[in-house]
């Protein structure tokens, strides 16, 4: 048989890199090659992906990815510089690769936690069940080429009160990270995720992380999410998410550094009764590009949701906050409110918002809107008059405005460190 | 403390100060009344440094100083305070915050340290009992939700943090009713000593009741065309300011 094959751009991508060694499902590695060889990398034509452009990722050189020697770092690096906690279990990736020797931490009773190339076969069936892989290069992407992720699972009743932290390094130039991790929270448990993302002398590197989230009956699960890799590295980030009913979800997602940043966040509420809440703070300035996509698709009746993000863009940052939710027929009593707020602090710095309701039930609540302005500058005045300075009174007023969404953080330790990055690469007091 | 000589000042390319000439010296209270478009604000907003307005003629002296040169901030910080007449609200930025960065920006630039914490609430609590202003106004974000009294007086409240070498009061007294009004003048009469001075812009005669004033002056079209002893605002109260209009006018 002749066959003319014409391999797509992303094909031409990943052939440097490794398959998957982990004990995943064959059938849908597959299928996830097979995608990848017949679908390209999103355009600005494709909805989804209309104000993002993903050249820069395309055009990375991904080959010499084997064979990298890991940093050399110690414990005490970590921890001085990137362990934002020290209650609770500390797991380090560099490059997707685990770390044994930089993690630490007790494991607590009632909790299975390891890297995912520890795992077999059966702990692994879950992976990809949820996730859509036709037309979603990343997801496919990192579904044939993972190399490593954290595995989580809770069991049912037990209460984890340490944050579980897994911080992310890239390092090196050109790599190429596709990081899958599995978080399973059992019925009646609760725990606390941390998920760090940082860059040491990384230079057009590529991180494409998947999580995929189950959350069982009256569990609760916070995930606060901090992306700080430096600009010049690329980040992408899905969060599969699977409600139960009586469950509680909530991700905080603060992006503050890289150059080009997108979120998808996939919340699919499969129970009644659930609260579901989505809170991010994107901070932004020279070329750096963050774009938050979020689906909360209310499939059952009697669930709340609700989502603030707030966005501040300096110099030539653009931002793009897409939110959609879903309120299916059946699913009656639904409270869903979303709002999305942005300052633009130069005239070179753009938004894109699109806040977006699908609503097919007719006994709900939902609310949605967006603003977009620049700083008031009666206000500016007023602080100046009392001897404010001007740059002063900008700070005052912006920190203001995204403390706001900043402070939805729960965890004391999380929300001191986002403020000490804010204060590092903005100067920012709080 | 401040000598204004042949201001010109302008907006949008129309003159509103038509070569102002005023004098207030340590130790005086000096009232600026008017009719309304006579160039009142316009004055208030020029001398704190708002930059919409073009300064086309003459100088603003304050305390050796060329006024005219220093920006908004740093006129604050040698002494110069305007209580505005609609004063903005800030949601998200406390009070409190707000008043210790301003303090200590001013400290940092007269080259003093920094207010301690201990001091700092001793100093909103001294300050804040002058203008019966709750604690927990002081608490919250600047002006939001305030009443309009409770705007005024937080107003004064952070001239009293500030201790400014000059207050210009503009319209503070604009819809207060008289239990404010006299808080208001209570406070700023407290403030009053020798070393410091305070010009107060109003409409009505009703507040220099209660702050009483050493001189009088009537702004009209510009200028400043009379002065007087505190009686002359009683005859304007009276007889409105038709009179003067005539006068200045027949010149």
């Amino acid at each position: 048989m002749n066959e003319l094959i014409q391999e797509s751009k992303v094909a031409a991508f990943v052939e440097h890199l490794p398959q998957t060694m982990l004990a995943i499902d064959k059938e849908l590695v597959s299928k996830a090659i097979a995608t990848i060889k017949t679908t390209d990398f999103p355009t600005t034509r494709t909805e989804a992906w209309k104000y993002t452009r993903l050249a820069r990722i395309a055009a990375i050189s991904t080959a010499n990815q084997t064979a990298r020697e890991g940093k050399n770092l110690s414990r005490e690096d970590i921890h001085s510089s990137y362990q934002i906690t020290k209650d609770g279990l500390t797991f380090v990736f560099e490059n997707g690769v685990f770390r044994s020797d930089l993690s630490s931490g007790e494991f607590p009773a009632g909790a299975t936690i390891k890297p995912l190339t520890g795992c077999t076969k059966e702990e692994l069936a879950i992976v990809g069940k949820s996730l859509t892989l036709e037309n979603e290069v990343f997801n496919a992407m990192n579904t044939a080429y993972a190399v490593d992720g954290m595995y989580i699972s809770i069991q049912d009743k037990a209460i984890i009160d340490a944050p579980i932290q897994l911080i992310h390094l890239i390092t090196g130039k050109n790599t190429v990270s596709n990081l899958r991790n599995i978080i399973q929270i059992g019925k009646f448990a609760k725990a606390e995720i941390m998920q760090s993302y940082f860059a040491l002398d990384a230079e057009a590197s590529f991180t494409n992380v998947v999580t995929e989230v189950i959350v069982a009956e009256n569990a609760h699960l916070t995930i606060n999410k901090l992306q700080y890799e430096e600009e010049g590295n690329y980040h992408i980030s899905t969060e599969q998410v699977d409600q139960a009913k009586d469950s509680t979800f909530t991700i905080n997602t603060m992006s503050l550094n890289g150059t080009l940043v997108r979120n998808n966040l996939n919340i699919e509420v499969n129970g009644v009764n659930c609260m579901t809440n989505l809170h991010g703070a994107y901070v932004l300035k020279s070329n750096q590009h963050v774009d938050n996509h979020t689906i909360v698709d209310h499939k059952q009746p009697h669930c709340e949701s609700n989502e603030l993000y707030k966005g501040v863009m300096d110099e030539k940052s653009t931002g793009v906050f897409n939110g959609k939710v879903f309120v299916r027929k059946d699913a009656q009593k639904i409270n869903a409110f979303q709002s999305n707020g942005n300052v633009l602090l130069s005239d070179d710095a753009s938004i894109n918002s699109k806040p977006e309701l699908e609503i097919y039930a007719d006994d709900v609540k939902c609310s949605h809107g967006s603003t977009t302005g620049q700083l008031d500058e009666e206000a500016v005045f007023y602080l100046r008059a009392r001897g404010i300075s001007e740059k002063s009174a900008r700070h005052l007023m912006v920190s203001a405005f995204i403390e706001d969404v900043v402070t939805k953080i729960e965890n004391e330790a999380f929300l001191n460190y986002t403020h000490s990055l804010l204060k590092e690469r903005f100067g920012w007091d709080f | 403390m401040i000598t204004i000589k042949n201001l010109h000042a302008s907006i949008d390319g129309k003159e509103i100060l038509k070569g102002l000439n005023l004098e207030v010296k340590a130790g005086e209270v000096h009232a600026i009344m008017g009719p309304n478009g006579a160039g009142k604000s316009t004055l208030a907003s020029v001398l704190a440094g708002r930059e919409e307005y073009e300064i086309t003629e003459g100088s603003v002296d304050f305390d050796g100083q060329d006024l005219l040169e220093l920006s908004t901030e740093d006129r604050a910080r040698e002494g110069l305070f305007l209580a505005f007449q609609y004063p903005i609200e800030i949601p998200g930025v406390s009070n409190i915050n707000f008043l210790r960065t301003s303090l200590n920006e001013i400290r940092d630039y007269k080259g003093e340290e920094q207010i301690s914490a201990k001091d700092f609430m001793a100093l909103v609590r001294e300050k804040s009992a002058l203008v019966e202003l709750d604690a927990k106004l002081a608490s919250r974000s600047v002006n939001e939700g305030f009443s309009g009294g409770e705007k005024k007086r937080n107003e004064i409240f952070q001239m009293a943090m500030l201790n400014p070498k000059l207050s210009i009061l503009d319209e503070t007294d604009s819809g207060l009713d008289i239990d404010a009004l006299r808080i208001v003048a209570n406070g700023v009469n407290k403030l009053k000593s020798p070393e410091n001075a305070t010009i107060v812009i109003t409409h009505y005669q009703r507040l220099l009741d209660y702050i009483v004033p050493d001189v009088v002056h009537v702004l009209y079209n510009g200028k400043i065309v009379k002065s007087g002893p505190k009686e002359l605002a009683l005859e304007l109260e009276e007889k409105g300011y038709d009179w003067i209009k005539a006068e200045v006018d027949a010149q």
